[in-house]
């Protein structure tokens, strides 16, 4: 059960048609759970966090809905909003699909940063879109994440990254892969500022992002149940030629294996990010 | 001198099992190499090679990914696909490397991290984010030089540094051109076309401003050694402070987008 959902996450024909769905959630009534089946009120699951109620399972949820649900209301404001991809390598039909994905999503780009308040603390933050490209990191991504983390280097603000993310964007080559460098470069001079990162690991987070900037957080969460992996489970069973173990690569399997921190339901995360930000406050890092 | 040979062929050279792998370098070029083992967490990758040597001289620390040339071989090594193990090793002799003041060299040459249970359950992504962070930051000079196949973020683990190189028949992407057609073409016997698009090649990513140098395969090892010891030598120029800074802007500038209202086809 657990091996065909993971196979699911990992083909981009059935998260395709998972996105259709999510998008006709929205404007029909009742959905059903892709996990417990159960048929759903809509209005439930989205007063629930867009979790389900009945299982639990965390549904994908969108840049927009996640800073309305992490950042204090009318505290954020966004960075680069406009940064648009060159089509580095100029990939026949490239910016066509950017066209049509921004008008069908009307999201810009795979990730949204910004500046904003946590129950009045500042924060920089950078919420991935699992919706636009599956999240994937190509020159928009990284620029936008590093310049994110110069803002929060200069202004001495901690910063949190919610991650989602099939990996590099490979319509841009080269360009993509060299974005996991550059995040993780700027990751070392904020490291050495002595400020605190959060990275927040959500489902699914995977390749050239799990291999940079989510791996690398002071602190590192991740919501139930969330596939958090190098190689895809597809990938690896192609190579192994056997079928994964139930679990594998979900945040429950990496917290078992030393690599997150902790496990945070959705509906707690915001209080759960305040109690760590109210942690480092004072003592050597005050001033 | 070989007639032009376009992408694919290219993709078919780098991977050919008889040419130079990183230890036929080491012999090559390097004089007294000592082999160093261990990750000191969980085991001796053979995949990822590495140790101090000299080269005119000069003691380095030279890391490397190794690929068999016969199937025995490629057991042992693992077809150069490291695992978390690998990394850490490569990361652990790199730190030395620091400590001593010793310039570091690395070879690049992989199909990729090794996709695998144990490589998952032991943090690859973890290991290759690692190496990625710690690298922009060593305050020795870094030169990587991809010899064969550098794929994905498996090659890049090993390769932040300030000058990279690539042999004229050497290729760099993000992952292999089958995979890439069968992700975006919906078909891997595409590979021939997306070894084109893709720009992998050495002549590609230097237009693309992402290698610093093609090396000629004319006379191989004589042509590799000089291209070091002349980059060894400006870079040894450099205060630590303008080295690190440089390093950091070689990444910085790659891949910057472009601020407008909308977007055009
Ligand atoms: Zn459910």
């Amino acid at each position: 059960m657990i091996i065909d959902k993971i196979r699911k996450v990992n083909s981009e024909e059935t998260t395709r048609v998972a996105n259709t769905k999510a998008s006709d959630m929205m404007v029909g009534k009742w959905i059903k759970c892709d996990n417990c089946k159960e048929i759903l009120y809509k209005d439930d699951v989205k007063e629930n966090y867009s979790v389900c109620p009945n299982c639990g399972k965390h549904f994908r949820l969108s840049s927009r809905r996640r800073i309305k649900q992490i950042i204090d209301d009318g505290t954020f404001i966004e960075l680069m909003e406009n940064l648009h991809t060159t089509n580095p390598i100029n990939f026949d039909g490239y910016m066509q699909k950017i066209k049509s994905t921004s008008e069908k999503t009307k999201i810009k780009e795979g990730v949204k940063t910004g500046l904003g308040k946590i129950n009045g603390i500042d924060v920089a933050i950078a919420v991935m879109d699992g919706n636009f490209f599956m999240g994937s990191m190509g020159e928009v991504v990284g620029e936008k994440i590093t310049n994110l983390i110069e803002v929060a280097i200069e202004k001495k603000l901690p910063l949190i990254i919610f991650c989602i993310s099939g990996g590099a964007r490979m319509q841009e080559g080269m360009v993509s892969l060299m974005q996991m460098a550059k995040t993780s470069a700027a990751i070392a001079k904020f490291d050495e500022a002595g400020l605190l990162y959060i990275s927040v690991l959500t489902d699914p987070t995977t390749g050239g992002v799990t291999a940079s900037f989510a791996s690398l957080g002071d602190i590192i969460l991740a919501e139930p149940g969330a596939l958090i992996g190098f190689a895809g489970p597809r990938v690896i069973e192609q190579t192994i030629k056997q079928k994964l173990p139930e679990g594998f690569q979900r945040s429950e399997f990496l917290l078992e294996h030393g690599f997150i921190d902790r496990i945070v339901e959705r509906k707690n995360m915001k209080e759960e990010l305040y109690n760590i930000l109210k942690l480092h406050v004072g003592g050597k890092n005050e001033n | 001198m070989k007639t032009k040979m376009n992408s694919w062929d290219k993709v078919l050279e780098a991977r050919k099992p008889l040419r130079p792998k990183t230890l036929d370098y080491i012999e090559n070029i390097f004089d007294d190499f000592t082999e160093l083992h261990g990750d000191r967490l969980y085991g001796d990758d053979k995949s990822i090679i590495g140790g101090i040597a000299t080269i005119d001289g000069i003691p380095v620390t030279v890391i490397g990914e190794q690929k068999g040339k016969t199937t025995n071989e490629n057991m042992l090594r693992n077809f150069g696909m490291p695992n978390p193990e690998g990394y850490r090793k490569a990361l652990r002799l790199m730190k030395q490397a620091e400590k001593f003041n010793r310039p570091i060299i690395t070879f690049i040459d992989t199909p990729g991290a090794y996709p695998g249970i144990g490589a998952e359950e032991r943090g690859q992504g973890e290991a290759i984010a690692r190496n990625l962070l710690e690298m922009s930051k060593l305050r020795v000079p870094i030169i990587c030089i991809v010899i064969g196949e550098g794929s994905s973020g498996g090659a890049l683990a090993i390769g932040v540094g300030d000058k990279i190189l690539m042999l004229e028949n050497s290729i760099y992407s993000i992952l292999s051109p089958e995979g890439f057609a069968s992700i975006l073409y919906k078909d891997s016997n595409l590979y021939k076309e997306a070894a084109d698009k893709m720009k992998i090649t050495a002549k590609d990513l230097k237009e693309l401003g992402i290698i610093d140098e093609i090396i000629l395969e004319n006379d191989i090892f004589n042509n590799v050694k000089k291209s070091i010891l002349k980059n060894l030598k400006q870079l040894n120029k450099l205060s630590v402070d303008i080295l690190l800074e440089n390093r950091y802007n070689k990444f910085r500038k790659i891949g910057k987008g472009v601020e407008k209202d909308d977007i055009t086809e």
